[in-house]
């Protein structure tokens, strides 16, 4: 009816939607040989990420837990940006997409850089969600770091 | 770019009718005899637009709004009152000072309690628990103690309980609630043991809306002489509290809850059981005398008041009791008992819709869940029709963990809340769902 729904929708984009019903990589790999929890103490959502690496390279990804629509499609969608690259390359594309969501003028134009992670530009516009939709991203580096503790978004 | 997904979020009037049963009851009037219209008036930030929308406030439990009288309070005193109090012989702190006694009298006729000296300025119900844990809880609980709260608690009425465990090496104990939501008070009394030196339980519960049976539980204590600490931070704004016909020995509210300011809230206690406490914190208006040898500490309530205190927000808060206290604290319950039956039916009927919280004594809140529409993402649904609602774990985690849930979404109720904003919430509620099928 109004502008309003136009954001709604770049926030809900319908690939968004469709991760969040039906999450790619929602699995703990056999051969998984890193590991991080994440939590979000504000909405109590938890995001675990599993990684067979070898080497340099990201050789598979899987991720459990329970979250919102934005947390769980941004989880599925990073598994698929993140198999097979190497760890500094998942790295940059993390700055990049942390970029995008809190609305870096020069993420959002270059936002070609980050293929399908393009959809979640609208994040930006609902600052409350950020944090949703950076979740699993932040699980991801501290599993590439072997990192203990479980990673807060506070 | 991808093909947008469009919410089906018609304008209002567009919308499915709501059910039957619902839309009947909408056009009885309010038995309550309150004037709604004249209310919402009073509350400036009510006429606030919202991406656009009439703003539909329903997040009352997390802070309510205010009264022009409190805002005006506020103003006031400090275009014609301040200065600091207790101190000087100027007019200007003397009119400061009666000022801050007549809050503080307010207070205690809207408890109900016996003595001005039992009424205690703080920052809020947390800092009033606080205060009784390090105060009546250091002096009294020893290694092996146990302190007893319930199932339903907020994290202020946990966490301070906790630390001094912790620090003493005392046991905190904690009773059951049943799939409801409700007390399970055999076990409660049970719980009371020889070892117990203090019950902390919350009147009614933010995630919850619970009413506990107080009377019984604090006869329960009482019959094993032991004191009873009421959180009554999500009960004061909705019925009247009496603490004498309670009997409760300390009763803790936040005052922006009940229509007042941020950063003031009180706390009441038995004057015996205040007076035999230390002090809380060290400093200037807690003393009587002080020298470096021996410091002497003021009388009741100024012990417990170190410090310049928040002067202009006690004074507001008194504006706050007394616009609700006009109102009629009976008139207000009627009223938010029928707001929150029909709210509890309307988002009950919503297909996929699960209550949390289903106590047959409940106050304020209806918490739930939506079946595949995660709280946040209807939180900010709502919220772009301009409905505030709180979604999370409400600061009550461990609620959440006995439902087997992370979060659910809360709408909560004041005084100028209407029928109509629950059809909002009702229609924002099945937009969602739409969104997300």
């Amino acid at each position: 009816m109004t502008t309003d729904i136009g954001e709604l929708g770049d926030l809900y984009q319908e690939v968004i939607l469709e991760h969040s019903k039906a999450p790619r990589n929602f699995r703990k790999p056999a051969s998984a040989n890193h590991h991080a929890e994440g939590y979000n103490p504000l909405c109590g959502d938890r995001c675990s990420v599993f990684l067979d690496v070898e080497g340099d390279a990201i050789r598979d990804i899987g991720f459990q837990g329970s979250g919102c629509a934005i947390s769980r499609a941004s989880a599925s969608m990073m598994t698929q940006s993140v198999k097979g690259k190497s760890k500094e390359q998942a790295a940059r594309l993390f700055e990049q997409f942390h970029r995008l969501v809190t609305g870096d003028a020069d993420a959002v134009t270059n936002a070609q850089d980050l293929g399908k992670l393009a959809v979640f530009a609208g994040v930006s516009k609902f600052p409350a969600r950020v944090k949703c939709a950076t979740l699993a991203w932040h699980t991801l580096q501290s599993a590439l770091q072997d990192k203990q503790e479980t990673v807060s978004t506070e | 770019m991808t093909a947008v997904a469009q919410p089906s979020v018609a304008p209002l009037a567009a919308r499915e009718p709501l059910p039957r049963g619902v839309a009947a009851q909408r056009a009885s009037t309010i038995a309550s005899g309150l004037d709604l219209a004249k209310i919402r008036a009073d509350f400036p930030i009510l006429a606030e637009r919202i991406h656009g929308k009439r703003l539909v406030y329903l997040d009352n439990a997390a802070t309510s709004q205010k009264p022009r009288e409190v805002l005006d309070a506020i103003a006031y005193y400090y275009e014609h009152l301040n200065a600091n109090i207790h101190r000087g012989v100027h007019t200007l702190s003397v009119r400061a000072t009666e000022a801050h006694d007549a809050a503080r009298q307010t207070v205690r006729r809207f408890l109900n309690a016996g003595d001005t000296r039992e009424i205690i300025f703080v920052r809020g119900a947390t800092e009033a628990i606080n205060l009784v844990a390090q105060t009546y809880g250091r002096k009294h609980v020893t290694a092996g103690d146990e302190v007893l709260i319930t199932a339903m608690e907020h994290h202020s009425n946990i966490v301070p309980w906790q630390i001094l465990c912790e620090e003493k090496g005392a046991h905190l104990k904690v009773a059951p609630i049943d799939d409801h939501g409700e007390l399970l008070l055999d076990e409660f009394e049970k719980l009371i043991g020889p070892r117990t030196k203090i019950v902390a339980v919350t009147h009614v519960s933010n995630a919850l809306g619970t009413v506990n049976p107080l009377r019984e539980m604090i006869a329960m204590a009482h019959r094993r002489g032991v004191p009873v600490l009421v959180d009554g931070a999500q009960a004061v704004p909705h019925f009247a509290v009496d603490v004498q016909a309670l009997d409760c020995d300390f009763y803790a509210f936040s005052g922006h809850k009940v229509y007042g300011p941020t950063g003031i809230g009180v706390l009441y206690g038995k004057r015996a059981l205040l007076d035999a406490m230390p002090p809380y914190q060290g400093g200037g208006d807690m003393i009587s005398s002080v020298t470096f040898a021996k410091t002497t500490y003021n009388v009741l309530p100024f012990k417990f008041e170190a410090g310049t205190p928040d002067i202009a927000g006690a004074i507001a808060l008194g504006a706050a009791l007394d616009y609700i206290s006009g109102l009629g604290m009976e008139k207000i319950e009627a009223h938010e008992r029928e707001l929150l039956a029909y709210a509890t039916e309307a988002i009950g009927a919503i297909p996929g819709v699960q209550l949390i919280g289903t106590a047959s004594e409940r106050a304020g809140v209806v918490s739930f869940v939506l079946e595949g529409v995660h709280p946040h993402d209807l939180g900010t649904i709502l919220d772009r029709e301009g409905i505030a609602i709180r979604t999370g774990h409400h600061c009550a985690q461990p609620v959440m963990e006995r439902f087997g849930i992370p979060a659910t979404a809360r709408a909560s109720f004041a005084v100028y809340n209407t029928r109509e904003e629950v059809d909002a919430l009702v229609n924002g509620i099945r937009a969602a769902r739409e969104v997300f099928a």
